[in-house]
Parts: C-alpha cells; structure tokens; sequence
C-alpha cells in the first residue's frame, strides 16, 4: 500500500532529531507492558534518517526523543527486540532481526521480536512516521536498524574493555560474545550487558559498519523466526486475546453504509436471549453483548432493525438503495471527460494527428476485498485509573492510538495499544471510516464498564471491509509506420484510495489512483495520463500493491493490444521500448531466460493441452518485476500452469522471504484476475462470505518460478511488487490463447470457447 | 457435558448447538483453532473428530460428546502431527500462520489414514483456503511427507500443485552462526550484478514523496 505523506513529511522536517545516539538511562525506559529484565541492555537513538539539507537550513531545535528502547539483550543470550512494524505473514519481524542481529554480531534465531507499542521513539520512518504499508519497512530503516546493531556491539566492546581491562581496539566478537585473542579470554553479551549499559551510544559519524562483503546473515535465506508457533496454533492474533472479566460483543451493521438506526422491533425479545447482557445501539450498527460470543452473534443476527436512510449529506459517505457495481463501472466506461493531467510529456494531440494507425480501448476492474482469514476484531478494558488499553489489528499504531483517545475522550498518552500478528492484513489495517471494530469495543466497554472483546463476523466484516477501488480506463494509442507506439493516452474514471478514506480531493491528484499508469518506463514520446475523478459510494481502500495492484493490468494488457495492431511481437516490443534502459532489459530478459525462453502461442503443450503465454512489466513501490504466465482452458475456465517471476528489489535481506512474497503477491493478483470480484446489486454486496466471495483455491494455484536480480539499485520493497505483473500477464495468454481481447477482471466474469 | 479434547476429559457447559470451535476457543481457551468463516468454507477451524479432519465452526458440540476430539494445541503429542509440523517448519510454510492450525491438521489426518498418499489424494485432502498463497510450500511439504519425489512430476496436468521448491531445508538462523547459510537449492535463482557500496551508504528515500 502506499501513504502520500508529502504534507505530512515537510512538517516532520522541521522536527527531525538530530540522530544523535542518546544515551540511555536504565531509569528513564519503559521497554513495553513486560518490562525490563534487569541487567539488560537496552538501546536506541534518535532517527537519522532526515534529508541533511532540510536539517541544515531549518535547525530547529533537535527533538530529544521519549528514550526509544528496541533491543534487550538478557542474561541468558536471547534478544528482545521491539520491532516498529507489524507481522502479518511478509516477515518483516524476521528480517528487522536479522538486519540488527548483523551488525550487532548475534544470531538472529535468538531475537524474540514484538510489536513495538506507540510512541515516537519508534517512528523511525524517514519523515518520522511509522506504517507498516507501502512496501516500505525493510528498504526504509536498513541503514537504521544496521546502526542500531553496531552500536550495540560497540557499547559491548567498551563494556568488555573495561573489565577486561585491555584495549578496546584489541577486541573482536564472534556471534554473541567479545573475544580477546591475545589472552585467549571471552565474554557472553548476556553478561556483558548490566555494564554496558550506561555507557555512551559512540558516535554515530565514528560508527563503522561491516563491509557487505562480510555479511553473515544479510543476503541469506534466515529461517523466519515465528514459523514454529505459526505451526502449532500458539501464535496469538488479536481476536485470541482475552482479559479477566471481559465481555464479548458481537455486532448487526446496517444493511447500506450511512444508514441510521430506526427501531428495534424485537429488542425486548433478543434482550431476553440466553446469555445476553445488553443491547446498544452505535453508529450504523447494534451491538450484542454477552457472556460467550456465540450467544451475542445468534442475538445480533436477530435483531429485527429498520434501518433508516440519512438525510443528503455531501460530507457523508452513502449507498444508495439502488447502487449497482455492474451500472456504475459501465457509467465509469462511458466516460468522455479529458480528465485532469497527472503526467504529461510531447505533443500528444500531434502525434495522434501524424499516427500511421490509432487504436482505443477502455478497460475496466473490479471491487475487491482484502479478505485477510483473520475477521476483525479488538478488545477494549478502561482500568481503574481512567487509562484504557485497546488490543487491536494495526498497520500503524500512533494513528490507531490517537484515534482511539479521541473515541474515548482520552488523552494518547492515557491509551495503550496492543499490536498482536495480524492474521493476514494487505491494506486491511488502516484507519478507514467506519472499516474498523475498535470504536465499536471502546464505546461499549465504556457503556458496560468492562472490558468488551468484539468480533466482527465474516459476514459483518464484508459489509464493512473497504473495497480496493475500481477504474474505467480510456486508451488510445497512435503508432508511427512501423508498428511502434508514438503516443498514449489514459484517462482512469475512477476514485483513488487515498481520497478516498480523506473524504476529499487533496491540492494534487492522488498519486495512488493513478501508479502504474504514470511513471512506466516504456520509451513513447508523446503521452498524456489523466484522471476522471467520480466519487464512490462504498468506502475504499488500500489493497495490496494499491493503483498499481489494477492500473498495470490496464496499461500491460493495452500494451499486448497495440502490439499487436502494429504486427509486432509483444516481448520484442517491450524490449524494443526498453532499448535505452539496462536495469530493465536485464530484467525482461531474466524472465525470458528463467522461463526457458519467450514462446507465445498458442501451442501444444506435451498433455495436448492448447497453451499460450504472456508477459508483462511493472515498477511498484520502489521494485521492478517482471512475469510470465501460461494458461490454457479447462471446461472454458482459465487455467494457468506457470508463473514465472523476475524481480529488481535492487538488493536483499532475505531471498527466502522474497521467494515466499513472490509466491504470496502471485496468488493475490491471480485471485484477483480470475475470480474475485465485490458485487453490489441493490445496494448491498451480493457476496457476505467465502461460498460467493471466491478466492484462490489450492487447486488453482500454478508453479511459481521466481529469480531475483540483484541490480544494486536503490534498495525497492518486496510485499506488494510481485503482484501487478501476474494478472495482466495471465491476461495476455489469455487473449493470445482465446483470440479474444481481455480487457476486464476477473476472467470469470467472461465466455471462452474452450 | 464432557468432552474428550487431547486426550482429557473436559467439563463443558454450553449450550449443545454450540459450534464445537467457539467451546474450544471461549470456554476452553483454546485459541490455535481459528474462526475464518463460520460456514465451513475456509477450514482455519478445522479438528480432528475420531480422526476425521472436522470443521469445527458448523459442528455442534453435543454431536461430538462421545468423540475423541484432537486439536493443534495437541498435534506434537501425535507422532503423525509431530512430524507434519516438522516439515511445515523445514518448508517454511506459514506466512501470517492464521490458516496454518487448520492446513497442518489437514495434513495430519491424511497422513494417519494413509502415510503413503498420492498426489490426488493431496489435492483431494489439502483444500483450506491461504490468502497469503502459501500453497506451493504446503505442497511442497506434502510431497515431502507423502516420499513423493516431485522431480517425476514435471508433466502437469494443468492447475494441479506440482511443486518446484526443492525439499531443501532452509538453514536456520541457529545453523548457520559461523558459517554460511545455504538456500535449498533449487528454491529459486538469484542473481546479482553489482555487489555494491551503495549497501553501505544507502539512503532510501520515501518513494511517496
């Protein structure tokens, strides 16, 4: 997912600390609800990861930080780590060990990682933010957590020098213990810490780091560091947390977004259902409290409610009773507004005039789900003092934290927030209006005056689970005599995510409605990518790989068109229109070679099967990649064989995770190019759970071959750049194979001969 | 009622149309079986009943008082389950895990009925939903459970999960201090151009700016 934060960044700015290590009293950190072991080190320092040039002119007065404290180290060898960013499956947990475990020189199957609770100290973002999304976790706090290591290790040394009373530059470390070579003597880091302790964080501009040539542990395939308690059922998730003397909640949302309660008709006899505590009536829904949460699901499902429409309201978000998805995206289609410009280059309208051939197309996507296994839930306990703690899903916890004070009429600094692993989220776990049950919980824990544990069902979640948005594409193209494409023109009808969960249109266009149609790398002279802006009624999302997780299918598949109108291969197009570009003619021709080479087809694969395949190229998040897929039909369904996968994250952590995310994102973007779609008839989803919302089965699941290019470009992101690549690459076969064009999703929604 | 649940007898009290999932995750505490659904679509809750891999979200509890019930907190007491969830751990299956209790409960009731399984009898057997797509390394999990060796697989039968990871294990962390870690090999390529500087002083810049 991805968080235009260039507003936002310019203020933190002027706020950046100086990154300066601070040196850290044992007496001033609260390392998380547990505490800290005594004796143990702990370390942090300020965030150094600001623009220099921002910090030299602007010199405010550095931000000494609330004292930041990430890594425990415990008499026993083990590490505490407290990770700023959550686990929810892209590994993260494993790959922030093993960046700090290196410099540090300790193994990180030792690390014990947490989520960090709230709290500047963790927002060691650039910008001074903290969100788990956008790909942007490893690739934008390496250098940082490399210097959280060393200075550990350097602390550890000191440490050692002094009892040992040697030299500390006659020192050197094997992975968890200080080595004195001379006197042949050694100590452990678990007993080195109590002393290292209070000394001073060295100099960071005097910190050295290894040589990436010595790397032990970067690069390499480290196992991840919660698959064990992942395969015996003792990872905790939030909806397995439990407190003493909680209840638990269930909820009935009403049936269309921004629908009010009227009356209840059947409150008397539902609050006479067994097991059932109170009813209450919250924004758009009723809730059930009760002692068992099967006892307030049965009661909220029969809660007989007439739900009310609001009065017009532009501010507020409403479905109308007669929305239907299937009619809204055909209005988006039929769109002839020129749209406002986001990219512009050449002389488009010319060279469309002096085009050999032109060629136009409209495609189209669809609503989809985040459809994480995990519902949504949150647990929610005021304590005595006022102070409340809220266990909740969360891809970014100040803001949760903030929000969950102003619910509950709280200052931040009086609620804790608990980040259990996420059971799956892709962009599930940002604050999204009415998308998240933790208003829900504080109100009624208030309301009860006890602790209030709320599972949305699935069916409930789907009625409130925010949608990845939809687009209508309108493309021409013009080409010059040769078949080669001179000019582009897109011009998306669609409603960005990041406008919409703000309400509002921000000064700029929303970078994130229109990534993947913007910024391709493909050499066309004249282009001209625009923006239709019309408002949705549903509440939208980031899904992961966010405009890009649609907008490359759009252009890729287009792409395949005008190849060929122009007669021309479509790999050798794109290699044609990469000519002048090596990172990612390496790239396509990895894939190629990965693949066995480039054959389109169709074909006739060795069971007799009519085969064909396609490619396709994106540049998400920071990453290249580039994939191949072959397909062929079953009974007129698609069926895709192989995916293979090349990918540019420019240079790695962990080539296993990598492996494992590719496999993830292919999955994702090929649920989503062949089956997945949120319906609307009538202004309700036709779809409230699995049986009619599919998503990929075992059974659909092609071979995925994957290579990594490590082109030592800037280090790029790894969860969400996998994905766009896959569904216009199926699409691509799909319509070499069919003879027929692809220009929608899913594939399901359309006819094949088989 | 009681229940016997890993072995022990359990006093429960609840009502007997009560999805044994929410016995097992409210009044019992335990939470490794996982509510995805409640319509027996995803099998993130699935048990085993007399052996027989259950979804525990549509099956009501006084339907099972007479049965043995076993559930993930359980699996590594059973010989079968210690063994699947060795290879969940060699594979490196899980990525946010929550589906995982119920794939390795899957796989262990195959593999008590039938150790020696074919690949029909993975695909018939392994169908819970994973939204994170880890179904190339459960199968590949499978294969190494099941001895069957995927490299004479290479003719597919089209969307049917033939696997390419090798059974290689992944070097643990643990395994490798002091020396290299060693990636299975056929796990996946990778290439590099430039092993650069640009590691060293590399400064990754928001890309949202």
């Amino acid at each position: 997912m991805s968080i235009r934060m260039t507003r936002a960044r310019s203020d933190q700015q002027r706020h950046f600390p100086t990154g300066e290590p601070t040196n850290i009293s044992r007496r001033r950190f609260l390392l998380g609800s547990a505490g800290v072991a005594g004796g143990a080190l702990v370390l942090g320092f300020g965030i150094p990861l600001g623009a220099p040039k921002a910090m030299a002119q602007s010199a405010p007065p550095p931000i000494q930080p609330t004292v930041p404290a990430f890594i425990e180290i415990r008499p026993d060898d083990t590490v505490r780590f407290l990770s700023p960013f959550m686990e929810g499956g892209q590994g993260v947990h494993t790959a922030m060990a093993q960046i700090v475990a290196e410099e540090l020189d300790m193994d990180p199957s030792v690390f014990v990682v947490e989520s960090a609770p709230a709290g500047k100290v963790f927002q060691v973002m650039q910008g001074g933010m903290r969100i788990t999304g956008g790909s942007m976790s490893v690739r934008l706090t390496y250098d940082f957590m490399r210097r959280l290591g060393a200075s550990a290790r350097a602390m550890l040394l000191q440490a050692a020098a002094g009892r040992l009373g040697v030299a500390v530059d006659t020192l050197s470390t094997e992975p968890g213990v200080v080595l004195h070579k001379a006197s042949g003597r050694s100590l452990r880091y678990g007993e080195l810490a109590p002393s290292a302790l209070d000394l001073p964080v060295p100099d960071q501009s005097t910190l050295k780091l290894k040589d990436p040539a010595q790397f032990r542990w970067i690069g390499q395939p480290v196992a991840r560091l919660d698959v064990y308690e992942k395969s015996v059922g003792k990872a905790i998730y939030t909806i397995d947390c439990a407190v003493d003397d909680m209840l638990h909640a269930a909820v009935q949302h009403a049936p269309r977004l921004g629908q009010t309660i009227g009356t209840i008709r059947n409150e008397d006899q539902v609050n006479a259902m067994k097991g059932v505590h109170s009813i209450h009536r919250l924004d758009g829904a009723v809730a059930v409290v009760a002692q068992r949460w099967w006892h307030a699901k049965q009661a909220a499902e029969a809660l007989l409610v007439d739900w009310r429409d609001p009065e017009p309201d532009p501010e507020q978000r409403y479905m109308p009773a007669d929305f239907s998805s299937d009619a809204f995206l055909d209005s988006l289609a039929a769109s002839t507004d020129a749209g406002e410009e986001a990219e512009s280059e050449g002389d488009l309208a010319g060279a469309m005039d002096n085009a050999s051939q032109t060629i136009e197309a409209t495609y189209r996507s669809q609503y989809l789900h985040h459809a994480q296994l995990e519902p949504p839930s949150a647990l929610a306990r005021f304590n005595p003092d006022g102070t409340l703690d809220v266990w909740a899903p969360n891809q970014a916890p100040d803001m949760f934290q903030g929000d969950m004070a102003r619910v509950a009429g709280l200052d931040p600094s009086q609620v804790t927030i608990h980040s259990p692993l996420l059971g799956g989220f892709f962009g599930r776990h940002f604050l999204y209006p009415s998308g998240n049950p933790y208003p829900q919980a504080i109100k009624l824990a208030k309301a009860t005056g006890r602790p209030i544990k709320l599972i949305w069902s699935r069916e409930e979640e789907f009625l409130r689970d925010p949608l990845r948005p939809i687009a209508a594409v309108r493309f021409r193209a013009g080409l010059d005599d040769k078949g080669m494409p001179v000019a582009i023109e897109a011009v998306s009808a669609c409603e960005g995510p990041t406008e919409g969960i703000a309400n509002k249109r921000g000064p700029s266009i929303d970078e994130s409605a229109l990534e993947g149609l913007t910024k391709k790398a493909y050499a066309i002279p004249n282009r001209r990518i625009a923006q239709h802006f019309v408002k949705n009624p549903v509440m939208l999302a980031y899904w992961r790989s966010v405009g890009n997780s649609m907008n490359d299918f759009f252009y890729e598949t287009f792409l395949d068109e005008v190849a060929d109108k122009g007669g021309i291969d479509p790999f050798e197009l794109r290699l044609n229109l990469l000519r002048d570009n090596d990172r990612l003619t390496t790239l396509l021709r990895s894939v190629e070679e990965l693949a066995g080479g480039w054959k389109r087809g169709p074909f006739t694969a060795a069971d007799g099967t009519r085969r064909a395949r396609g490619v396709a190229m994106a540049s998400p998040f920071g990453s290249e990649a580039a994939a191949m897929a072959e397909v062929s039909l079953r009974d007129g369904e698609v069926v895709v064989h192989d995916v293979w996968e090349a990918i540019d994250p420019g240079s790695i952590v962990n080539p296993a995770i990598i492996e494992a995310q590719v496999n993830s994102a292919a999955a994702l973007g090929l649920s989503q190019v062949l089956m997945e779609e949120a319906v609307y008839k009538e202004g309700e989803p036709v779809a409230h759970n699995y049986d009619l919302y599919q998503i990929l089965r075992p059974d659909q699941m092609p071979r995925v071959h994957v290579k990594i290019v490590e082109s030592g470009a800037q280090m790029g992101g790894i969860g969400e750049p996998p994905l766009p690549a896959v569904p216009p690459a199926v699409a691509n076969a799909v319509s070499t194979l069919t003879g027929q064009r692809v220009r929608s999703m899913p594939l399901s929604r359309l006819t094949f001969e088989s | 009622m009681q229940l016997r649940i890993n072995g022990e007898l359990r006093e429960v009290d609840a009502d007997g149309d009560t999805p044994l999932l929410w016995v097992l995750r409210d009044d019992l505490g335990m939470t490794g079986t996982k509510y995805g659904c409640g319509l027996a679509q995803c099998g993130a809750c699935s048990v085993m009943v007399d052996g027989t891999v259950t979804r525990s979200c549509v099956t009501p509890v006084d339907s099972v008082v007479d049965s043995a019930i076993t559930t993930i907190e359980a699996i590594e007491q059973d010989e079968t389950g210690k063994q699947v969830v060795e290879a969940w751990v060699r594979h490196q299956v899980p990525q946010c895990g929550y589906c995982q209790s119920g794939q390795v409960m899957a796989a262990t009731a195959l593999l008590k009925e039938n150790s020696a399984p074919s690949l029909d009898d993975v695909r018939d057997a392994m169908v819970n939903l994973c939204r994170c797509g880890t179904y190339n390394a459960i199968h590949a999990a499978m294969l190494d459970l099941a001895g069957i060796d995927d490299t004479v697989n290479e003719a597919d039968s089209g969307g049917v999960l033939i696997s390419d990871y090798s059974t290689t294990a992944i070097v643990a962390g643990a395994a490798v201090a002091g020396g290299a870690a060693v990636a299975g090999a056929a796990l996946y390529q990778r290439s590099k151009k430039a092993k650069t500087a640009s590691q060293q002083d590399s400064h990754p810049e928001d890309e949202s700016a």
